[in-house]
């Protein structure tokens, strides 16, 4: 072990405890053995899809299981020492201490009933680094160098007064604040907007760089992770699948899933004319919610082609969910009008027909959320076809097999339940529910954002073959301007309740860029080094996020 | 206006409506009930003519409506009207019982309220370890055995067997000095502890393990925290609303609810001086102590909600 080495670790394995539903509780092990080293100042990535175990070996560097997961073996030198062996009380001593930790919600991860100030110095306080005053007056320094705002008085502000950003990076002065020599950043980008991800990214960056700090940064996102590692390390269900330099991961990855994950996100969507005849036109929407005095759409006006995709793309806060929300008349608009399929629907729900409600459907980002946990998948999926068409009996249940074969799910998942499927399958029976209504028109609302980028890419193929089988046109929701590329034909640009840019994918995609889709399109993290720098660079507007 | 003026110009607007709805209903019940209060204070032998001649003298003939707002006038101005059987008047009567049943419910209160919360920090603490077991089994034993039969058990124990102390408070004064008076209420107030201590006790742990849930303990854990204070730092202040729900309502029960105990006791509080009287049918005195419970039971509940509200940052520090 060279005198630089910081983190040494050795045979590193993890279980838990899992207490499935139809079965005796037993041990499982998520992290199967896995080495690796991390010198001072150096930055290592983990990357993985969820459950691959990078977050869970983060915490392991802190000698911490979340929730019932227990490191089983192996050995993780901190500083020369094993701190697997080390007693509660030196490990108390590490943690905040020499070892410190961002979440990747700081918003649920700050207390939000103390000032940011008490909770970003508390540790540093408590374990005798400074004294409270030369605490807070190198927090005060870590703000101003992590580009916050009125880094003098932020302090004294509680977490819900600043935005996630800001607070994103308060946890980042948080775990830097005691001077700790590793930070362990977990998904510390991935709750915010692309605008927003890459100030936050730049300021770690510059962070990491001028503590002199020793870092391990976990994403599911290798274009992210890219532009701040030394070292990348991928992971697969708990095991090391390839370990290298950044430069080796992204420019001539070794293993076949590697390359899966540098070349995700290619697919190629030849757009499509748009016709004369929308299915669904929407006139001046203009429409604020009650009680509030302020519009949250102004004036939007977009058309949707039968069989084809209308992406509406922006950042959270733009009013892009809020159209979804008209659109299937949860919120009647104050003025405009929409018309559906020839016909004007009428602005709210309970004056609409059943007819309008079957051509329109939902599918949800949160699919466990948007399933009754208690009803099996064939229920689920069996529940529009019985109130749409009255289907009952045998014919009901060919029905249900017909769609599950269509979203390549087989018969034998008819009697199971929502807890039991993955969540690129929970997704999948969703669509399926919307499909079992036969609408013409189905609004997607983020459905890819909450899942791993590889299995998101096999939900878009999927929603791209239905689309040519049902000739069924999708109101697609997203803020993730890689998945807007691959599926759009259409596409407009939110910011702030209105449309600022609206067209064909083509046109909207090419330049000139009015500033806004400017910042957003370069905002989208690529797969090449430096990336970063150069976006920072050549930027001509700031983030709203900030 | 600041939200948090406005809320709480709301709830206590709320509540003052909400005594004038209790001071109907009361008035009302009264009204309901059978027997004649005429009847009942000239006896079974009185004459029709008396009876008339005194109906009338106290204004029973004027319409419901005309009386409410005659009593209702009265008690504004601190008249809660003259008791039937006594001839006193209730405000000062009751004066003096109220007092003592303050003064019975505080030292309860000034005990069991930090012993309870307390206790929930250890049990959330040692969870699922013998201290919190054995925390939760006895106070949960305390709360399923009837209080009256804890008064006795104790009262037999402490009072009559090893004389320990006072076994009954009769011999209370309320003007004596106050260690004498302490040691008169001291089995009342052991009483009282364990009747109520469970209920905070056990809200205190629920709402403190349930915060224990969130993401910021992970982060108070990563700093290297001690469990102690992790819960009294990070979890406590964000537990405080549900923990003061329920020391309200324990703390109406120590003022509404202890007529059991103040007649085991004999101790000259409002729940005696209530019985007494509903034994009697002496219908003002029963309406004014409805009165007063409403309104302790209103105005406790309101400082509940106040403080929910103060607690909370959102409320308190608008974006």
């Amino acid at each position: 072990m060279s005198s630089d080495t910081l983190v040494k670790v050795r045979g590193l394995k993890i279980g838990a405890t899992v207490y499935p539903p139809d079965a005796a509780p037993h041990d499982i092990d998520i992290v199967h053995g896995v080495d690796f080293e991390l010198e001072r100042g150096k930055v290592l990535g983990l990357i993985g899809e969820s459950g691959a175990g990078k977050s869970t070996i983060g915490l392991a560097t802190m000698a911490y299981g979340r929730g019932g997961v227990k490191i089983t073996g192996g050995e993780v030198w901190i500083n020369g020492r094993d701190i697997l062996k080390s007693r509660l009380r030196d490990v108390r001593r590490l943690r905040g201490g020499e070892v410190t930790y961002v979440s990747q919600s700081a918003a649920a991860s700050f207390n939000p009933a103390k000032k940011i100030m008490d909770q970003v110095v508390e540790a540093s306080v408590e374990h005798g680094k400074f004294s409270r005053r030369k605490a807070e007056k190198r927090a005060v320094e870590l703000f101003r160098k992590l580009g916050l705002p009125e880094p003098d008085k932020i302090g004294n502000r509680y977490p819900h007064q600043v935005s996630g950003g800001q607070l994103q990076r308060c946890m980042t002065a948080l775990a830097l604040c005691p001077e700790p020599e590793l930070v362990v950043f977990d998904e510390p980008t991935t709750a915010l907007d692309v605008t927003t991800q890459i100030d936050v990214l730049m300021a770690i960056k510059e962070a990491i760089r001028d503590t002199g700090v020793a870092a391990i940064y976990i994403t599911h996102d290798l274009a992210v992770v890219a532009q701040v590692s030394d070292d990348i390390m991928v992971l697969k269900m708990g095991e090391k699948v390839e370990y290298g330099t950044a430069e080796q991961i992204i420019n001539a990855p070794r293993e076949e899933y590697t390359k899966a994950l540098v070349s995700v996100r290619s697919i190629e969507h030849e757009e499509k004319v748009p016709s004369p005849e929308p299915v669904l036109r929407c006139q001046n929407i203009t429409a604020r919610y009650t009680g509030t005095n302020f519009d949250v759409l102004h004036n939007v006006s977009v058309d949707l082609s039968p069989g084809q995709t209308l992406a509406v793309v922006g950042e959270s806060g733009s009013g892009k969910s809020t159209l979804a929300r008209v659109i299937t008349g949860l919120l009647p608009p104050s003025t405009g009008r929409i018309e559906f399929a020839g016909r004007t629907l009428a602005p709210d729900l309970p004056s609409r027909s059943r007819e309008d409600l079957r051509e329109l459907q939902m599918i949800y980002q949160m699919a466990d959320v948007a399933m009754n946990p208690r009803q099996t998948v064939g229920t689920i999926i069996g529940r529009p076809l019985e109130f749409y068409f009255g289907m009952r009996g045998e014919k009901k249940r060919k029905r249900i097999q017909e769609l599950l074969d269509q979203i390549e799910m087989g018969a034998g998942f008819i009697d199971r339940y929502p807890a039991e499927l993955s969540g690129g399958q929970k997704q999948r029976v969703c669509i399926a529910r919307a499909l079992a209504a036969d609408p013409k028109l189905i609004i997607c609302d983020e459905v890819t954002s909450a899942l791993d980028p590889l299995v998101a890419d096999g939900i878009l193929k999927l929603l791209l073959n239905l689309q040519k089988v049902e000739n069924v046109a999708y109101l697609f929701i997203t803020h993730d301007l890689a998945t807007v590329r691959a599926i759009a034909d259409s596409i407009a640009v939110m910011y702030q309740g209105k449309v600022v840019r609206y067209g064909t994918k083509s046109e909207v995609m090419s330049p000139p860029f009015d500033d806004y889709t400017d910042l957003l399109l370069s905002s989208v993290p690529e797969m090449k080094l430096g990336w970063l720098e150069e976006v920072i660079a050549n930027r001509k507007m700031e983030s709203a996020g900030n | 206006m600041s939200p948090v003026i406005r809320l709480l110009a709301q709830r206590i607007s709320l509540g003052l409506l909400l005594l004038f709805f209790v001071s109907v209903l009361i008035f009302a019940g009264t009204i309901i009930l059978p027997g004649d209060v005429a009847q009942s204070i000239l006896g079974q032998s009185a004459t029709p003519e008396a009876l008339a001649n005194l109906r009338r003298e106290m204004g029973l003939n004027d319409p419901p409506v005309q009386r409410y707002f005659a009593w209702l006038g009265g008690v504004l101005q601190g008249d809660l009207g003259t008791s039937l059987t006594s001839g006193r008047d209730i405000a000062s009567s009751m004066g003096s019982r109220l007092q003592n049943t303050l003064f019975l419910a505080f030292w309860a209160a000034l005990i069991s309220v930090p012993l309870a919360i307390f206790l929930g920090l250890l049990a959330v603490r040692y969870r699922d370890r013998w201290p919190d077991k054995l925390i939760s089994g006895v106070t949960l034993a305390s709360i399923s055995v009837p209080e009256f039969l804890i008064a006795y058990v104790v009262m037999f124990f402490l009072g009559v067997k090893f004389r320990l102390l006072n076994p009954t408070a009769i011999g209370f004064r309320p003007d004596a000095d106050i260690f004498a008076k302490l040691e008169m209420i001291a089995l009342p107030v052991l009483v009282l502890t364990l009747v109520i201590l469970a209920h905070m006790m056990r809200m205190t742990r629920a709402a403190i393990l349930n915060v224990m849930q969130s993401a910021y303990i992970e982060t108070a854990e990563l700093k290297g925290l001690t469990m102690f204070k992790i819960i009294w730092r990070h979890a406590f202040p964000n537990s405080i609303a549900p923990v003061v729900n329920v020391v309200m309502l324990n703390l109406a029960y120590l003022v509404v609810g202890v007529v059991v105990i103040e007649v085991v006791f004999v101790y000259p509080g409002m729940g005696q001086y209530l019985v007494d009287h509903v034994s009697k049918r002496d219908v003002p005195v029963v309406q004014a102590c409805g009165l007063v419970f409403a309104a302790v039971y209103i105005g406790l509940n309101l400082v509940a909600d106040i403080v929910s509200i103060l607690t909370n940052p959102r409320l308190r520090h608008p974006k």
